[in-house]
């Protein structure tokens, strides 16, 4: 039998030590982005590492999305293995043409001659009243993109583990992190380490429903089964993790086993993941579902300033619980 | 100080010291609402350079366009935008300037002002296309954007000096260079640190100045907003500044020592021209003790005024997404 032993871990701790042992396993690996060195990230995830590392692994970079972008998209093209650092997803829109243009096409342009394996790191999420400019959830925009891998990490496990993944990668990979997150402490495997990127899991098991949702989602809906058990419905919670290439067969098979599903997302409702996962199960799963797919996304609004408004833009965990007992007992 | 000071007159000279002054205390109640959690999110100090805005301001009229950052308060302020507006839209209420949904970052006011733009270097393009279209319509104002340093390194910043430019567009190109973009010195994000010398590859004339010298950087405004309104042509105005405080308030400050602030504390702009004028008996002991009263009022009202605010309902979480 494997190990069983846990430790408590941060969100912010996972993600620095995945870095790290990135950094010790391959030379080929550094990081840059803006304020990883002197400041110590902009939210301490990288806090210490320029001092272990140097400013050779650990690179500050000027404010310039679009060109430092470009250059770890150069560097990996040229044998490195560099982890760029967006600060936020909200400023990736400026290294959208590096990301989309570039990193997502080389390969295909080049007729397979040219592999680019950048990995490329943002902060994103909703939850700290920063207002419509920082407070974007764009995932569903990378996912639209071929060529890409997008990973969304929802949880503690998946901070440990999917950039030293996303590493071994031959293509461009872009991972969402949650900064609401970054202090919530979680227990993880004592060894935890690299982890599959290419499925989606199941996070919490059940027979009622199938709760499908990926990032700041995944534990909202996992408190909300918690809820829901209380009245006795037992919900299955599925984390997508992976967007692009998204893993249809894990939540058919979960819809397939509970007849029900609940999309969540915290992003904007019209043409957003939860509208695929739901085509998906309308298209190959039709006749197991007892009762229509729904979604529960963010309201299509910028995010507005005060707390209260800003709470009421997206998915929260009574919702949740609110939306399921709906579609149980109509 | 420069030669301007000779034609410094005691109205005039009470006035800046006021603005400065009521930015500097209004950004010290904000900081104390912040640890309250009256105030959320974002909040970015212009504690030390108060000088630029105040300073650029007063070569402004009503007319021209001022687009700032999401480090905006002091130019609200010295645009003459009311404090207890400003406060109640950090609070997040609906009597705020922008009605409570933008907060710190996204002060707007009508014709006033501009945002409150919080993608670094994002507006100086909006700012070249509103002189683009005052130079069409014939009219004779122009547009003035401040940015930090930091966005002088973005793509954005070249476009726009270029276009500006390009098609002689009356835009007043504001740098506050206070030698930080968060935690990354001068040093660090440019090749070019004297950052004046980028305007030549545009052939955009420039001019560097103290930014810590409220009637220098009044001067150096004047002037490069008189060549503005004669040429049409863009001017690009670095003002050399230091903020006191943090990036914001989630920054330890691990980036720079603490002697280094104590240093460009001296060169405090309030007490700089506090004691200048004093000096020169323009003014005197009784008349700072008034305008601190008088500061100390208004913040207070400001305060007051916020707390009375109300939350707008969350029937109305979907307003202003498209024109009703
Ligand atoms: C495009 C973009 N990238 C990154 C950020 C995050 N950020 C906000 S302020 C800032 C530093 C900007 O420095 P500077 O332009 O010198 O202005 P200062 O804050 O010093 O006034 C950074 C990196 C942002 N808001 N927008």
């Amino acid at each position: 039998m494997a190990d069983n032993k846990t430790i408590k871990i941060t969100y912010r701790e996972a993600l620095k030590q995945a870095i790290r042992e990135a950094l010790l396993g391959d030379e080929r690996v550094f990081l840059m982005g803006e304020d990883v060195g002197r400041y110590g990230g902009a939210f301490a995830v990288s806090k210490g590492l320029l001092q272990e590392f140097g400013p050779d692994r650990i690179m500050d970079v000027p404010l310039s999305e679009s060109g430092f972008t470009g250059a770890g998209i150069g560097a990996a093209l040229a044998g490195m293995r560099p982890i760029v650092e967006v600060m936020t997803v909200n400023f990736s829109l400026l290294a959208m043409d590096q990301i989309v243009n570039n990193a997502a096409t080389l390969l295909h342009m080049s007729g397979g001659q040219l592999n680019v394996p950048v990995v490329i790191r943002m902060g994103c999420g909703i939850g700290r009243q920063l207002a419509a400019q920082h407070s974007h959830s764009w995932e569903p925009l990378y996912a639209h993109i071929p060529g890409l891998i997008v990973l969304s990490v929802g949880t503690h496990e998946d901070a440990r583990g999917m950039l030293l993944s996303a590493l071994k990668s031959p293509d461009p990979v872009v991972i969402f992190e949650y900064t609401y997150m970054l202090n919530m402490e979680a227990e993880i495997p004592a060894g935890a380490g690299a982890v599959d990127i290419s499925k989606a899991k199941v996070r919490r098991e059940g027979k009622d429903i199938s709760i499908i949702t990926y990032g700041a989602g995944v534990y909202k809906s996992l408190e909300a089964a918690t809820e829901l058990a209380a009245s006795g419905i037992e919900a299955e919670v599925v984390d997508l993790r992976v967007l692009r290439p998204l893993d249809e067969t894990t939540f058919l098979a979960s819809v397939g086993k509970t007849h029900r599903a609940l999309v969540v997302e915290e992003a904007w409702r019209s043409v957003g993941l939860a509208a695929e996962v739901s085509a998906r199960i309308t298209e190959k799963a039709f006749y197991e579902l007892d009762a229509p797919v729904q979604r529960l996304c963010g309201v299509e609004v910028p995010i507005p300033y005060p707390k209260h408004l800003e709470d009421a833009s997206v998915p929260q965990r009574g919702d949740i619980v609110r939306a399921v007992k709906k579609m149980i007992k109509p | 100080m420069g030669n301007s000071e000779k034609n410094t007159d005691r109205g005039k000279a009470l006035e800046l010291l006021y603005q400065m002054l009521l930015i500097r205390r209004f950004e010290e109640k904000s900081a104390e609402m912040y640890t309250k959690t009256n105030i959320r999110g974002f909040l970015h100090l212009y504690i030390g350079e108060e000088a630029v805005a105040v300073g650029v301001m007063q070569a402004l009229t009503d007319d021209d366009y001022v687009l700032a950052t999401y480090r905006e308060h002091g130019h609200a302020l010295a645009r003459g935008m009311d404090p207890g507006a400003i406060m109640a839209e950090m609070y997040g209420k609906q009597e705020g300037c922008s009605r409570g949904r933008g907060g710190s970052m996204h002060l707007f006011e009508g014709k006033k002002l501009y945002g409150g733009n919080a993608i670094v270097a994002g507006h100086l393009s909006m700012a070249v296309g509103m002189a683009l279209a005052s130079k069409k319509q014939k009219k004779n104002n122009l547009a003035c954007c401040f940015f930090g340093e930091g966005a002088a390194a973005e793509g954005e910043f070249h476009e726009a000096m270029n276009l500006a430019a390009l098609w002689q567009a009356p835009v007043l190109f504001v740098c506050e260079n206070n030698f930080y973009a968060m935690g990354t010195a001068l040093q660090y994000t440019h090749s070019e640190t004297h950052l004046e010398k980028k305007g030549a590859a545009y052939g955009i004339e420039t001019m560097a100045v103290d930014g810590m010298d409220v009637l220098a950087v009044g001067q150096a405004a004047k002037e490069a907003v008189e060549k503005i309104r004669t040429t049409g042509k863009p001017f690009f105005l670095v003002c050399n500044t230091y903020r006191f405080r943090a990036h914001s308030m989630f920054d330890a400050e691990l980036y720079r020592d603490k002697s280094e602030v104590e240093e460009w504390k001296k060169r405090d702009p309030i007490p700089r021209l506090r004691d200048f004028l004093m000096e020169k008996k323009l003014i005197t002991e009784q008349d700072v003790q008034e305008l601190e009263k008088k500061v100390e009022a208004e913040v207070q009202k400001a305060v007051d005024f916020a707390e009375a605010g109300t939350w707008e309902p969350i029937e109305e979480l979907t307003k202003f997404v498209y024109s009703e």
